[in-house]
């Protein structure tokens, strides 16, 4: 059977709505396939089978197609996405930088890529020594006294470093109550914090951006268990008083977690270690240049100081008299370690582990501080070239993103989201969009080390003439873009409305 | 180094626009506290070549599953994956692309992931499905998080036939939150009475088929309980292709699936990074923790799709969230349902029909073999069997002769003696004749 697919007449200009290299195409399940099959597979042994009562009855209603249909499908699809391969990802805190293929091969080196997670230890001594030596170099790059490798992602991470946290304070005999998040935080953060009981208090910045240290003082208290503070902070500037921060902190008998979403600006030059920090999560997704594969998997291992060092939870990788054990029990961990539990079946992002090793070898510790250092100099060129025609609110240099608001669009009629629809046009992702809150309007760009300078000065001078266009009242433009993109403005007010989360079959008429 | 495109003669010019004299200067809000210019005992950089050769290394000291008959499984699958799955994933516009954010310009994720949501329904036979979680793990502890929710109760009971990684990970991650989690002692014979403790003061019960000693389950009269007594029914499932053999948890009246994903279309990596798969009824919808992707209409009334429904999430409801999750698993997503779209109707019931097959004639012969004794029950693609020594240093010892014999229960669950002689073993698609002779006499010779 198969179906013409009419698409609703599209502005295209063409009769079947495609547009020359961007094709229309139906989902997986209005191709027409039912009886066909891109897999040849062996076939069932001759034996009896043991499914009597458990069995399926009816179609799952999967359906059918060749190879070649699939691989048409999916190779359509993948051009309707903008991509850091493709072009320039300027996205606040998210640090899009390049992903090595490097990378991407090592992790499929047979005896590593297809390692089963339960076989003997005995036979995966290369694959631990791998974990290893990633640990090895995340504890170098900061200066901490042990790191937990099983969390999945960067929120994964954090709360790994809370429970941790959490658990510290219950061995001294309080759990408390409160962590203070700054306003500026990632949603995150506070989300975090309430999944291990916390109530969240927040600490507002002052006008320059940072945190406010006598409303700090003033929040400080015996039910403090920890503070979660960004740093640099999501106004891309260095906390300057984090040093004071940490020890404030560590009087009032809390912790100092330290969000290492924005690590890519530090890595190479500063030890995290030498900042007072208790713990910090690293996304290896952001800093270690593994891929972001519209969206995950990522991987979040958490640094810790020697105070929470031992809280670490299951499994860890530790150095035996016979080569490498995975310590995978309470049993097996010892008297002197208490891990506050297990965050992920099996032993953590381990593919994703391999990557950010490569990386961290291809560049070294002479490459991570270049990068460091040009990633912040590609910001602040930005933050330099555009601040005299969109609106800075605080005072440079930054660190690696460069913060606007949206103070440069008063009475345009033009929002921050308009702008950021007309970038698309012009052939770049948006920056991050109305984060940090602190600000009104925000526009967060961070352009990572990884772009040349005639990038930046293309997207620049595309910027400036964006925001002159703006100011000189053409609205409208802004209004209708995008316009050359696979789909323009979406609905998401009916998304949510009237939410339509599935494929179903057409009713019969 | 090759990843950085910026020469010295740009980097000079970029200060000068920028009016400092050096990229330190760009620093100078470290505070002097912090010590100047610390001092990293690590290796500098290395070519691609250096860096290769150091991942052989590694690789060789391992015994690659590819290289040796392995029957291991344990809540981890080894299939084979179609070459165009790892090529399509590979496309730089899925791998090198962000969380779909911008809908106009990611309408190849959000579809693909429209696709995977409406399978996941399908195969678990469920009303809605999230656009995925980390792992079934993970999956598994938010699933307790949203029943406690739903029902405003704080009581979760859970099988002894859940795998005890689930476990572990539901007990760290509800253990500050105030909910409370009964588990049952491990039953690799199936024979505890879930139906007797369902309680009208528990939010879920969480249980698993098939379970991780291989035994299959039907849940329908437990789900009907469940339901009298206003408590939610959480089905986890670790290995996928059951589904292509088995009645999904839908039928039997669960109302949140979780499923590990990671058996089709990902390399096993060590057991990460994999995708946990979410399922519920369309009324608890808006309980659902993660990503949704729905359909809507862009200005011009076209069919297109976003991320919605994230009034659930942390980026916009921090402390009040769902669930913390931001990043989770889109590209294992991605490989599962190409996987998976390959494979089609008749390929994955086939599939499935070849794994149970495959286990089935394998429990057979080492029924033959003296010293193991299979567990009676029906399973799926692994079963347990009772040796007449310890499992784990037979599993040693198999695996000193080349082969991946099978995962020994004790390693799960050291503080159970009575479990030691227990060894899981799985068959798959992948296992010829050649690797159960292998095995037999491999398994004939270690427990002589």
């Amino acid at each position: 059977m198969t179906e013409v697919h009419v698409f609703p007449s599209a502005p295209a200009g063409t009769v079947s709505g495609n547009r020359g290299l961007t094709v229309e195409e139906p989902l997986l399940f209005e191709m027409g396939g039912e009886a066909g099959c891109g897999v040849d597979l062996p076939e069932p042994r001759d034996v009896p089978d043991h499914l009597t009562g458990f069995a399926r009855k009816g179609r799952i209603g999967l359906p059918g197609l060749s190879e070649p249909q699939v691989v048409r499908h999916y190779t359509r699809l993948s051009q309707k996405n903008y991509s850091i391969d493709a072009g320039f990802y300027p996205l606040g805190s998210c640090t899009m930088k390049y992903n090595p293929r490097l990378n991407e091969k090592v992790a499929r080196t047979t005896g590593l890529g297809d390692l089963h997670p339960m076989q003997p230890v005995s036979t995966v001594q290369g694959a631990l020594e791998a974990i290893d030596a990633m640990a090895a170099w995340l504890l170098g790059l900061t200066g901490m006294a042990g790191v937990a490798m099983s969390p999945a992602a960067g929120a994964h991470g954090e709360l790994c470093g809370v429970m941790a946290i959490r658990a510290a304070q219950e061995a001294k005999g309080n759990p408390r109550k409160i962590i203070l998040v700054p306003e500026s935080a990632h949603g995150t953060n506070p989300a975090t914090a309430a999944l291990c009981g916390y109530s969240v208090v927040a600490i507002p910045a002052t006008a320059e951006g940072r945190v406010d240290i006598a409303a700090l003082k003033a929040k400080l208290s015996d039910d403090v268990a920890g503070l979660m503070l960004t740093n640099p902070n999501t106004c891309g500037l260095f906390e300057r008083e984090v040093r004071e921060i940490a020890d404030l902190v560590h009087a009032a008998g809390a912790f100092f977690y330290m969000d290492g979403a924005n690590f890519n600006a530090l890595i190479g030059r500063v030890k995290i270690a030498d900042l007072g920090a208790d713990a910090m999560h690293i996304n290896l997704h952001k800093t270690f240049s593994t891929p972001h594969g519209g969206g995950g998997p990522g991987a979040g291992p958490t640094v810790f100081s020697q105070a929470l060092a031992p809280f670490a939870p299951l499994p860890f990788v530790r150095r035996g008299d016979d080569g490498f054990e995975l310590v995978e029990t309470r049993a097996q961990a010892g008297a002197d370690a208490h891990p506050f539990g297990r965050m992920k079946g099996f032993h953590g992002q381990f593919g994703v582990m391999l990557r950010a090793l490569a990386y961290a070898m291809s560049l070294g510790k002479d490459g991570f501080r270049q990068a460091s250092g040009d990633a912040v100099l590609n910001a602040n060129y930005l933050l330099a070239r555009l601040k005299d025609v969109l609106s800075a609110p605080f005072e440079g240099p930054c660190m690696h993103e460069a913060l606007f608001d949206d103070g440069f669009l008063k009475d345009t009629g033009v929002t921050t989201l308009d702008l950021a629809k007309a970038l698309i046009d012009e052939g770049y992702h948006p920056m991050t969009m109305y984060f940090p809150l602190v600000v009104h309007g925000a526009l967060l760009m961070e352009p990572t080390e990884t772009e040349s300078k005639q990038t930046l000065d293309a997207f620049i001078d595309t910027v400036r003439a964006l925001a002159a266009k703006a100011k000189a009242g053409e609205a409208d433009f802004f209004h209708a873009a995008p316009r050359l993109t696979p789909r323009r403005r979406l609905d998401e007010t009916l998304a949510a409305r009237k939410p339509v989360l599935r494929w179903a079959p057409p009713k019969a008429e | 180094m090759r990843y950085l495109p910026l020469n010295d003669a740009d980097r000079a010019r970029m200060l000068d626009a920028v009016g400092v004299g050096s990229v330190e200067d760009l620093f100078r809000d470290v505070p002097s506290e912090v010590p100047p210019g610390p001092v990293f005992d690590l290796p500098d950089h290395q070519g691609e070549m250096a860096v290769e050769q150091a991942f052989n290394a590694f690789a060789v000291k391992n015994l690659s599953p590819s290289c040796a008959p392995t029957f291991l499984g344990a809540g981890a699958y080894r299939h084979h994956i179609p070459a165009a799955v790892d090529a399509l994933i590979q496309r730089g516009e899925f791998l090198t692309s962000y969380t779909p954010y911008q809908p106009e310009i990611s309408q190849g994720t959000l579809q693909a992931l429209f696709e995977f949501q409406t399978q996941v329904c399908l195969l678990t036979g469920m009303e809605v499905a999230n656009a995925s979680m980390y792992d079934a793990a993970t999956a598994c502890a938010e699933a307790a998080l949203m029943a406690a929710r739903v029902t405003r109760r704080k009581k979760v009971l859970i099988s002894g036939s859940v795998h005890p990684h689930y476990v572990d990970v539901i007990l760290t991650e509800t253990g500050f939150t105030g909910i409370s989690c009964e588990r049952l002692a491990p039953d690799p014979m199936g024979i505890e009475d879930l139906v007797g403790r369902v309680d009208d003061d528990l939010a879920c019960v969480l249980v698993q088929t098939p379970g991780f000693f291989g035994r299959l389950s039907d849940f329908t009269a437990l789900a009907a309980q469940c339901h009298a007594m206003g408590v939610l029914l959480v089905v986890a499932v670790a290995e996928p292709v059951s589904l292509g053999a088995l009645m999904p948890p839908g039928e039997m009246g669960a109302d949140i699936v979780v499923v590990d994903g990671s058996s089709l279309g990902m390399p096993l990596s060590f057991g990460g990074p994999g995708v946990g798969l979410f399922a519920t009824r369309e009324k608890y919808m808006r309980n659902m923790p993660g990503r949704l992707v729905g359909e809507t209409l862009d200005v011009d009334g076209r069919r297109g799709w976003v991320l919605t429904l994230s009034t659930r999430e942390q980026h916009i409801r921090r402390e009040k969230a769902t669930s913390n999750i931001c990043t989770n698993s889109g590209l294992c997503a991605l490989a599962f349902s190409i996987h998976l779209a390959l494979l089609g109707e008749d390929g994955f019931t086939k599939l499935a029909e070849v794994n149970h097959k495959a286990a089935a004639a394998l429990a057979k012969r080492l029924s033959a073999v003296k010293g193991v004794k299979p567990l009676s029950g029906p399973f799926f693609n692994e079963f347990a069997v009772v040796l007449d020594k310890p499992a784990a240093p037979v599993v040693e010892a198999l695996a000193a002769k080349g082969i991946l014999g099978g995962v020994p229960v004790s390693r799960f669950y050291p503080q159970f003696p009575e479990l030691e002689n227990l060894m899981l073993v799985t068959a798959t698609e992948t296992n010829g004749d050649a690797d159960f002779d292998a095995l037999v006499a491999a398994l004939t010779e270690v427990l002589r």
